[in-house]
């Protein structure tokens, strides 16, 4: 081997080694989290301090950390998970794998915002909204309900995302509130409608390039771009649906300790720090922009209050994601 | 039929082939786990789920951008080989560079750069010019290396026997340069079948991205798998085309290590044109996702430079590249050895076996690993070792390609005259047969390297708890819309990128001494 080539791969192997030996305790509590890494990496030190417990954090999305968590079982290394949609929460307790949660840990939660298992519970959510294109709908063109999306005058002119977790939860929700039939119709009007992109962040960008005059997305996506430098937000504005109506859906971002966790009670608080009021406060001022379900802490202006949202009566245990799947791969979205 | 010299040593009978099958089965776990998840399936179920509207039009989309891609890619890679080997261009060297630089931009940072610029790249055309912007240099690295090696006196005698420069092109140039463009062609083919990011951003479904809907939706893993099996008969169906096309023929040449330089086409009046359309080139390979990394810096408010958080990052990206680089170049060498000296359909077949993985996308390798491996063998479970396994697996055939590509024009004869002028044969592999293959080894190590660096999935699932990797750190800051914090991830990569880049660039013109 060449002299440089091996000072090259020395340097690279020193580097590598000196990286990865920093990190690897046994007694750290271990987080799959599938929510946004920022949010924990301004919750972790706080508890971190509070309670003297490492945490080391693994990160990923729901659709990964979930598949992984599965096919893991009952070896996982992992002590909790946290989502940012409810159905890879209820993926993972389909195959028995989360423990149920203390009572004191879920209390601070809204009952809608829990399953009736208490085998996990919502910390934040996210709400869905109607993104506009200023510059081609005007407010009055704006549709009442989520549901008229799927009518021929809105042929061409929507765009969403059916093939996320977000847009799942959101069927979930329609189907929820409005039964089999018209879930499917609403499906099937929207598909001959609609333009699909892959992701929430590409329909923001397209509305707002006036690819397509309106889109379904979660509400921080657009808060999130107009605190960065609204270039891909400046020519649009939100519609919030409200009078529960099923585009006033909140969808809730999980948290849970699993059954075989080696760290369970180090679990329990963590999940419970998440929910309780310092948490809570923490998670309102990060750059997350996403609802806290802590009554007692309010997200700041210019997000929307949370208790103005109105949203649709919808318990987290009513979702029903196996029937939402079997419909949207029968009308063709899956 | 050679025999080759490291065949006659004492264990090399038994080692290389022995060595060469535990890589490849290492390879084909991935391929098991699919299968195994996907017959948990009942028939019927499968054929409710395969045969529907969606699927077909998932194939023919798979399909047309295979054909598309691969097409375009190679006819970038090949136009672009010749102007800068066979023509009079001027600075020819600076615009073998240039053409080298798109490797050093991950697909996706490309796919994003052309979605901001412009949404006509959401259709079908658009996608098949932006992957292959991506991809192309796939092609041209290995062209250009060809028509360095290629001798002259081929092309000399052709002329003499009366046949015009344009014949002279097509029947001898052509076909000589054919198992570099196909190698090239493969991985490009390869590398659509398994594309997720860029393709996400433009809109345009295929097979894998289907497949990671279906972890992400119906949280399905039998279901996605299902859709991996049809991914893997497209694999196979590829493989079996690239073989046809490659047919039987031997390649070796005595004496390649000293082909003169070809003599040059001048350009003439045709220089400008010909300059002018290189340059429009480049801006679109380069200067297009450059410019918009460059103006997510400038506008994003996110945007800061944590050199805390990025300095760790960009060591882990260096070493696991490295390691990982050079891993899968010792493990493609006794593969190909087998398949090029002790050519057999055996041998052959084994080596084109770990081709099929890298088709899957990241997410099934990443499974299948956790599944293997936190049930066999847990000690291993998100360590280092079983990472750099996964990158290897993954990213193998980049190496095979560029292996094979010497090991071809390498004639055994050349190790017997060594062993008779009285070397050992150690000393003659180390004196003479390692020193031939340099070049191939230099670019399958920077190939990996290449790859590595911009992984993520794998990376997100098995790295050892704690990691970050630029790749991971961009993915974190772009999946929260903060495009300004992760410009400078992203601008790490490329710039990491450009040794690896640079040597790839000097050896495949057989500059790497």
């Amino acid at each position: 081997m060449k002299p440089l080539s091996a000072v090259v791969v020395s340097v690279s192997v020193a580097l590598l080694g000196a990286t990865l030996t920093s990190c690897s305790s046994d007694d750290a509590l271990v987080v799959y989290n599938a929510q946004h890494e920022q949010l924990m990496e301004e919750l972790v030190p706080a508890f971190e301090k509070e309670t003297g417990i490492d945490v080391e954090l693994r990160n990923g999305k729901d659709l990964e950390l979930a598949a992984q968590l599965v096919a893991e079982g009952k070896k996982s290394p992992a002590d909790v998970f946290l989502t940012e949609n409810s159905p890879a929460m209820a993926a993972v307790e389909r195959e028995g794998l989360l423990a149920k949660l203390p009572e004191d840990v879920t209390a601070p939660i809204p009952e809608q915002y829990r399953p009736t298992s208490n085998a996990w519970t919502g910390f934040v959510a996210r709400s869905t909204v109607l993104v506009y294109n200023t510059d081609q709908i005007t407010e009055a063109e704006l549709p009442a309900s989520m549901l008229d999306l799927a009518k021929p005058e809105w042929k061409g002119k929507v765009s969403f995302s059916p093939t996320g977790a977000d847009f799942q939860a959101i069927v979930a929700g329609v189907l929820a509130t409005q039964g089999e039939e018209a879930t499917r119709t609403w499906l099937e009007g929207l598909k001959a409608n609609g333009t699909v992109y892959d992701g929430n962040n590409v329909v923001l960008e397209s509305v707002n390039a006036g690819e397509s005059p309106v889109g379904i997305i979660y509400h921080y996506y657009w808060y999130r771009d107009q605190a960065e430098a609204g270039e891909v937000s400046d020519n649009s504005k939100l519609h919030f649906f409200g009078n529960q109506d099923p585009g006033a859906f909140v969808s809730v971002s999980g948290a849970g300790v699993l059954a075989n966790a080696k760290h369970k009670s180090d679990a329990e608080k963590f999940v419970g720090y998440l929910t309780g009021k310092t948490g809570q406060q923490g998670l309102a001022d990060s750059y997350a922009l996403e609802y806290p379900l802590n009554p007692e802490v309010q997200l700041d202006p210019p997000v929307k209050k949370f208790s103005e949202l109105a949203p649709p009566a919808v318990a987290v245990s009513d979702l029903d994601s196996a029937a939402v799947v079997d419909m949207m791969t029968e009308v063709g979205f899956l | 039929m050679h025999l080759g010299t490291l065949d006659t040593v004492r264990y090399g009978r038994w080692l290389v082939p022995a060595l060469a099958g535990a890589i490849v089965a290492a390879c084909l776990v991935p391929v098991g786990y699919v299968l195994w998840s996907a017959a948990s399936v009942g028939p019927d179920e499968a054929y409710d789920f395969l045969v529907r509207p969606r699927i077909g039009e998932l194939l023919w989309n798979t399909g047309r951008l295979m054909v598309g891609g691969v097409v375009l890619s190679v006819v970038f890679g090949v136009c672009g080989a010749w102007v800068v080997e066979r023509t009079s261009l001027p600075l020819a060297g600076w615009w073998h560079g240039a053409l080298c630089a798109p490797l050093a931009i991950p697909a996706f940072v490309n796919g994003y750069a052309w979605v901001a610029t412009t949404h006509a790249v959401q259709s079908y055309p658009g996608t098949v010019l932006v992957v292959s912007l991506s991809y192309y240099p796939l092609v041209y690295l290995p062209t250009v290396a060809a028509l360095r090696r290629l001798d002259p006196s081929l092309e000399e005698v052709a002329a003499a026997l009366g046949r015009r420069p344009r014949e002279v092109f097509t029947r001898v140039v052509l076909p000589a340069l054919a198992p570099a463009v196909l190698g090239g062609a493969l991985l490009v083919g390869l590398h659509l079948l398994a594309e997720y990011g860029a393709l996400q951003l433009l809109n345009y479904p295929t097979l894998t991205t289907a497949i990671l809907q279906q972890y992400g939706t119906a949280f399905n893993g039998p279901a996605a798998t299902l859709l991996a099996s049809v991914l893997l008969l497209a694999c196979l169906g590829l493989l079996a085309l690239e073989m046809l096309a490659r047919g039987p023929a031997h390649r070796a040449r005595v004496g390649s290590g000293t082909a003169r330089p070809a003599p040059r086409t001048r350009l003439g009046r045709w220089t400008a044109p010909v300059v002018l359309g290189l340059g429009f080139f480049v801006a679109l390979a380069v200067g297009l996702p450059a410019a918009s990394l460059v103006r997510w810096l400038v506008k994003g408010a996110s945007a800061e430079l944590d050199l805390a958080r990025m300095l760790p990052a960009a060591g882990t990206s260096i070493g696991l590249a490295a390691v990982a680089g050079l891993v899968a170049t010792a493990a493609a060498l006794p593969v190909v050895w087998q398949a090029v000296r002790r050519r057999s359909s055996w041998s052959l077949g084994v080596e084109r076996a770990a081709y099929t993985t890298s088709a899957l996308p990241g997410v099934v390798v990443a499974l299948a690993l956790v599944t293997v491996a936190i049930s066999w063998l847990p000690g291993l479970y998100q360590t280092l070792p079983l990472l750099v396994a996964a990158y290897v697996i993954l990213f193998l055939p980049r190496a095979l390609v560029a292996v094979r590509g010497v090991l071809e024009l390498v004639p055994p004869r050349l190790e017997e005259v060594a062993l008779t002028l009285g070397q050992s044969r150690a000393g003659a592999m180390r004196r003479v047969t390692l020193p031939l293959l340099l070049p191939g080894l230099v670019t399958a190590t920077a190939l990996v390297a290449l790859a590595v660096s911009t992984e993520l999935t794998a990376t997100l699932l098995l790295a050892p708890i704690g990691t970050t990797t630029l790749a991971t750190e961009f993915w974190s800051e772009a999946s929260a819309v903060a495009y300004g914090a992760a410009a400078p991830y992203a601008l790490a990569l490329v710039l990491l990128a450009v040794p690896a880049t640079v040597l790839l660039g000097r050896s495949s013109r057989g500059e790497a001494r």
